[in-house]
C-alpha cells in the first residue's frame, strides 16, 4: 500500500504541465526510429503546419496528464466493481436459497467489506473529474454543449440532458449509497440471524437481497454507461452493461475463490471441503465463458457490420492496444477454458490460484481496455503510475477485506441451510 | 461346472448400499447390480472406475473444431476468395469473428453427437437390442444384486438373506 502511493505520487510528479515539456518528451523519444519522421515535420515551417504541430502537442499533453489520473481511475473501479461482484454473488446465493454456500457467506462478507472504502475513494475521483482536476471525461470539458465554443460538440450537446455533471454525480452518489446500504443491513442481519430464535431475519435478508438484486441490475447497467462508456461519449454499445457485469462478477467470484483458499489453507475454515471449491471453480469457469460470450458478441456485431460511427471503438483498440485487446481474451478465456474445463482440476488449491491470477490480471487488463484509449490512447504504458495504483488499491482491499474477517466468525450459526452446507458434497 | 449366480433382490436403495458394502467386504464378486433409477454413490461402493465419457468428448470436439476450420479455410479463402460484402478474405485470420459461429456450433455438435454414439457403442445401446433384466421388477421398485457363485452356494445364500433381501435366488446363467 505504501509503495503504492509514493508510485501514484511519482505518478502525477511525473506528468508534464506545460506543452514545452511535451516537446522535450517527444524529442527524446524521436532520437530512435522516428528521428527521420519528425525532422521532416520540423522542416516545414509554413504557418499552418505550426498550429498542426501546436493542436497535435496539446492532445498530446491532455494524453500524458490523464495518464496518472486513468491509472488511478482503472485500479479505483476494479477493486471496487470487485467487491460488488462479490456482493451480487453473495445476494444470488442467498436469494436462491443455495444449500452450498451458506459456509462461505463470512467470505463474502469479507470481500465486500472493501465496498465501503472503495466506492469512498471512487466518488472522490468522480467528484475531483468534475471539478476538472483531469479530462477523463471528455464531455465535461467546458464549452462542449455552448454553440460557437472553439470547445464545441454537437454531438455531445445532443446527450447533455443525460450526461451533464450534476444528474451524472448524482447517480453515482444514489447507486453508491445503495449497494453500501445493502451490504449493511445484509450483514446486519446475518449477524442478528446468528443470536436469534427464529428465522425473521433471515427472511428479512431474503427480501432484502431479491430487491437490491432488482436495483442492481438497473444501477448495473447505468453505471456501465456513466462510468466506463462515458469516456467515449461519441460511442455507444447495448450489451456494454452486460459485458462490464460479467467481467467483475467473475473477478469477485476469483476473488471470493481465493481468500477462501488463503483461509482454508490456514485452518480458519474447517467446514469447507474440496465441493465447495469445486463449485466455486465452476463459477470461475462458467462465468469466463459468459464474459467471452459478451465480448465477443460485441467485437463481432460492430466488427460484422463496420459502421464507422461504432467501429472507431475497436479499430482505436486494434491498433494502439493490439496486445492488451487480445491478451485479455487469452487470459480470460482460453487459459481459464483449458485449465478449469478439469473436474479434478477444480479442487487442487495451486492450479486454481494459478486460474485466479490469471483471471483477475485478465480483467483489469479488460478495465484497461475499456478506460485507457479514450483517455490516454497511444501514449499507454502499464509502467510506475499503473502498477503502483493498482499495488496501492491491493493493499487496501486486503487490508480491509481481512480486517473485516476478524470481525465475526467465519461460520453463520444459524443459517437455515448451514447443515446442509457443511456436509455439502458433489 | 455349472454357472450359477445368486440374484438378491432388495426393496430399498438404502439397504442395497449396505448390503453391496458387505459384499465388498466379504471379497463376494458383484457381476452386476440391477435398479430402476441411479443410486447415489452406488457406482463408488462397487468400485467402478470413473468413466473416461468426458474425456472422448473434448477430443471430439476438438477435431470438430479442426473440422469447421478447414472446412471454411479451404471454401471461404483458398478455393475461391470472393469479396463478399466487403469482407476480407485475404487469410483465416482476418475474417475468423464471422466463422466463430460455425466452429462454436461445429465443435459442440461433433463433441455432443461422437459422445452420445460412444456412450450407445459402448453400453451396447441400439434399437433392437434384447432387453438384459432378469427380474421385470427391476424397472419399477426392486433393486436386485447378481453375485456369482462357485461352490459356495449355502454360504452365499445365508449371507444375503442376512443382508437384508426380501428375496434370495440361485439362478442358472447360461
Amino acid at each position: 500500500m505504501l509503495i503504492g502511493a509514493l508510485g501514484i505520487g511519482y505518478g502525477f510528479l511525473s506528468a508534464p504541465k506545460t506543452i514545452q515539456d511535451v516537446e522535450t518528451i517527444l524529442a527524446a523519444e524521436s532520437h530512435g526510429h522516428e528521428g527521420a519522421h519528425n525532422a521532416h515535420a520540423v522542416e516545414k515551417h509554413d504557418a499552418k503546419a505550426k498550429a498542426e504541430h501546436e493542436e497535435h502537442l496539446t492532445h498530446v499533453l491532455h494524453q500524458l496528464e490523464n495518464k496518472p489520473w486513468a491509472a488511478l481511475y482503472v485500479a479505483c473501479i476494479f477493486f471496487m466493481l470487485i467487491s460488488l461482484g462479490a456482493l451480487a454473488f453473495y445476494a444470488i446465493q442467498q436469494v436462491a436459497q443455495a444449500g452450498w454456500s451458506p459456509v462461505l457467506f463470512r467470505v463474502m462478507q469479507g470481500v465486500t467489506s472493501y465496498l465501503l472504502p472503495g466506492s469512498i475513494i471512487f466518488f472522490v475521483i468522480l467528484l475531483l473529474s468534475g471539478m476538472h482536476f483531469n479530462h477523463l471525461f471528455v464531455w465535461m470539458k467546458e464549452g462542449v454543449t455552448e454553440v460557437g465554443n472553439p470547445n464545441y460538440d454537437h454531438l455531445i450537446a445532443g446527450k447533455s440532458g443525460y450526461l451533464n455533471f450534476p444528474f451524472w454525480i448524482v447517480r453515482a452518489g444514489l447507486f453508491l449509497l445503495v449497494w453500501n446500504l445493502y451490504r449493511y443491513y445484509s450483514r446486519k442481519n446475518c449477524l442478528a440471524q446468528d443470536e436469534s430464535t427464529d428465522n425473521s431475519f433471515y427472511k428479512k435478508n431474503f427480501k432484502l437481497s431479491a430487491a437490491f438484486l432488482v436495483f442492481f441490475i438497473v444501477s448495473e447497467s447505468i453505471m456501465s454507461w456513466d462510468w466506463i462508456m462515458s469516456v467515449d461519449p461519441h460511442w455507444f454499445s447495448t450489451l456494454f452493461g452486460w459485458y462490464v457485469f460479467a467481467s467483475f462478477f467473475v473477478s469477485g467470484i476469483t476473488t471470493i475463490s481465493m481468500v477462501t483458499l488463503y483461509l482454508k489453507s490456514n485452518g480458519y475454515l474447517e467446514n469447507v471441503n474440496s465441493s465447495h471449491i469445486h463449485d466455486l471453480s465452476k463459477f470461475m469457469f462458467g462465468i469466463s465463458v459468459f464474459w467471452t460470450y459478451l465480448w465477443f458478441s460485441q467485437f463481432m456485431l460492430i466488427w460484422y457490420s463496420n459502421i464507422p460511427e461504432e467501429v472507431t471503438y475497436f479499430k482505436t483498440r486494434i491498433e494502439q492496444f493490439n496486445l492488451p485487446f487480445f491478451g485479455a481474451v487469452v487470459m480470460n478465456f482460453i487459459f481459464p477454458f483449458l485449465v478449469l474445463i478439469n473436474t479434478d482440476f477444480k479442487r487442487i488449491t495451486w492450479i486454481i490460484v494459478m486460474a485466479g491470477i490469471v483471471i483477475l490480471f485478465g480483467h483489469y487488463v479488460d478495465f484497461f481496455n475499456m478506460i485507457m484509449p479514450a483517455t490516454v490512447g497511444n501514449q499507454w504504458f502499464i509502467g510506475i503510475p499503473e502498477i503502483s495504483s493498482i499495488l496501492f488499491f491491493f493493499g487496501l482491499f486486503i487490508f480491509t477485506v481481512f480486517n473485516a474477517l476478524t470481525k465475526a466468525p467465519l461460520t453463520p450459526k444459524r443459517n437455515p441451510f448451514i447443515e446442509e452446507s457443511k456436509h455439502f458434497h458433489y | 461346472m455349472s454357472n450359477k449366480v445368486i440374484h438378491a433382490i432388495y426393496n430399498d436403495d438404502d439397504v442395497l448400499m449396505d448390503a453391496v458394502k458387505q459384499t465388498k467386504k466379504a471379497h463376494y464378486h458383484i457381476e452386476e447390480v440391477f435398479t430402476p433409477f441411479p443410486v447415489h454413490g452406488l457406482d463408488k461402493a462397487m468400485g467402478i472406475p470413473p468413466t473416461r465419457l468426458a474425456i472422448c468428448a473434448f477430443i471430439y470436439g476438438c477435431i470438430g473444431l479442426t473440422v469447421a476450420t478447414t472446412m471454411m479455410n479451404y471454401i471461404m479463402i483458398e478455393d475461391w476468395p470472393q469479396d463478399i460484402g466487403g469482407k476480407p478474405s485475404f487469410a483465416y485470420y482476418q475474417n475468423m469473428p464471422a466463422f466463430v459461429p460455425v466452429m462454436f456450433e461445429m465443435t459442440v455438435f461433433f463433441a455432443a453427437h461422437l459422445m452420445v454414439i460412444t456412450f450407445y457403442l459402448r453400453s451396447r445401446l441400439w434399437p433392437f437390442k434384447q432387453a438384459e433384466n432378469p427380474d421385470v421388477r427391476t424397472t419399477d421398485d426392486h433393486f436386485l444384486m447378481e453375485v456369482a457363485v462357485s461352490n459356495n452356494e449355502d454360504e452365499l445364500v445365508k449371507f444375503f438373506e442376512k443382508t437384508g433381501a426380501v428375496e434370495v435366488k440361485v439362478v442358472d446363467k447360461h
